[in-house]
């Protein structure tokens, strides 16, 4: 027996069901690549600064968060496609 | 073996709440909490006026100082501080609406429904066009917010586009999505580790991953109060920076 006719057998909800959630999982993972680099760049990239000048550590740490705040809103997007996606 | 045939409670039984009195429910209670709780800070704070702060005055002075200090000085300046008192109820309006997250017996976090966030996001949204219209007068504003300086003439036309889209659309949506979906992971994650909790609470040889789980939920927990804080932090400052773009145009 084919793969096809296999799948012929089951529910089409069934079928539908599962592509669902691995089109969720793509959606998360592939949109959790790009911020956690930039993530990393961020916070790696105010640790130098902070350790280079410890005295501009305050405006360093303001502007820190609003990196990580603006990189991460693209994940956060991701996140909940994922849960707007139905099947 | 059943342990990975795990009973995970659908997304939307963990945020749907039945009503529970007066057209309310458990989210509009914890909304009204923490509308209650900021006033009675501040009106309880600004009551006595001593001046070694106590108890209460003393969270009062250090939040507004907090704000003062961390958020307006850090990115609007000086003359920024008419907006002291927006963006500190703001702050802490947020906090206690997330903090609810953690509280025994509550353990919701009011944010991870998309309604205030939203409504909060708008505010926003009115008082920046507003300020900047006010401060710079309309085409100024429009011209200072969508033309960076320093843009080759040939691809400004786009650039106009994506910066005018951005103070329409995408500010507004990103910072409600943001605080909204913070809080809402959080509190999967945290519902997730007490289901794997509870369902590896048993007498059988898989009990033996319980502890390290446990120890995981603990500290998601005390990293959940972190997120709680951040978040609020992040919405306040992420306003004061709007605020700014249109109270001092870059020249």
């Amino acid at each position: 027996m084919s793969v096809l006719q296999l799948i012929a057998q089951q529910d089409p909800g069934e079928l539908e069901a599962g592509l669902t959630a691995v089109g969720r999982g793509i959606v998360y993972g592939g949109a959790a690549i790009g911020p956690g680099i930039g993530i990393g760049l961020v916070v790696g990239n105010a640790i130098t600064a902070m350790a280079r000048q410890p005295e501009s550590a305050g405006t360093v740490r303001t502007t820190m968060f609003l990196g990580i705040a603006f990189t991460e809103a693209l994940a956060l997007f991701g996140f909940v496609l994922a849960f707007i996606i139905t099947g | 073996m059943n342990v990975l045939a795990l009973e995970f409670p659908s997304i939307s039984h963990l945020t749907n709440w039945p009503e529970i009195a007066f057209g309310l429910n458990k989210v509009g209670l914890i909304y009204i909490f923490a509308t209650v709780a900021t006033l009675s800070i501040f009106l309880i704070g600004g009551s006595k006026k001593q001046m070694v702060p106590r108890g209460i005055q003393n969270i009062a002075e250090s939040g507004v100082e907090f704000v003062r200090e961390q958020v307006i000085m850090q990115t609007i300046g000086p003359d920024g501080l008419a907006f002291l008192p927006v963006l500190t109820t703001m702050f802490f309006f947020i906090f206690f609406s997330n903090i609810t997250e953690v509280l025994p017996g509550v353990q919701f976090p009011a944010n991870a429904r998309f309604g205030i966030p939203l409504v909060l996001a708008l505010m926003v949204w009115a008082i920046y066009w507003i300020v900047g219209f006010i401060k710079q007068g309309p085409l100024h504003y429009l011209k200072n917010a969508t033309v960076p300086p320093g843009v080759p003439k040939a691809i400004l036309p786009l650039v106009a586009l994506i910066e005018f889209l951005q103070i329409l659309i995408v500010r507004p949506f990103s910072q409600a999505v943001r605080l909204f979906a913070n809080m809402l992971a959080g509190h999967l994650i945290l519902v997730t580790f007490g289901v794997l909790c509870a369902a590896l609470f048993a007498l059988q040889w898989y009990v033996v991953l319980l502890p390290p789980t446990f120890v995981l939920l603990v500290f998601l927990t005390a990293f959940e109060v972190l997120v709680s804080f951040l978040q609020a932090f992040i919405f306040t400052i992420l306003t004061a920076v709007y605020i700014g773009s249109s109270t001092h145009p870059e020249h």
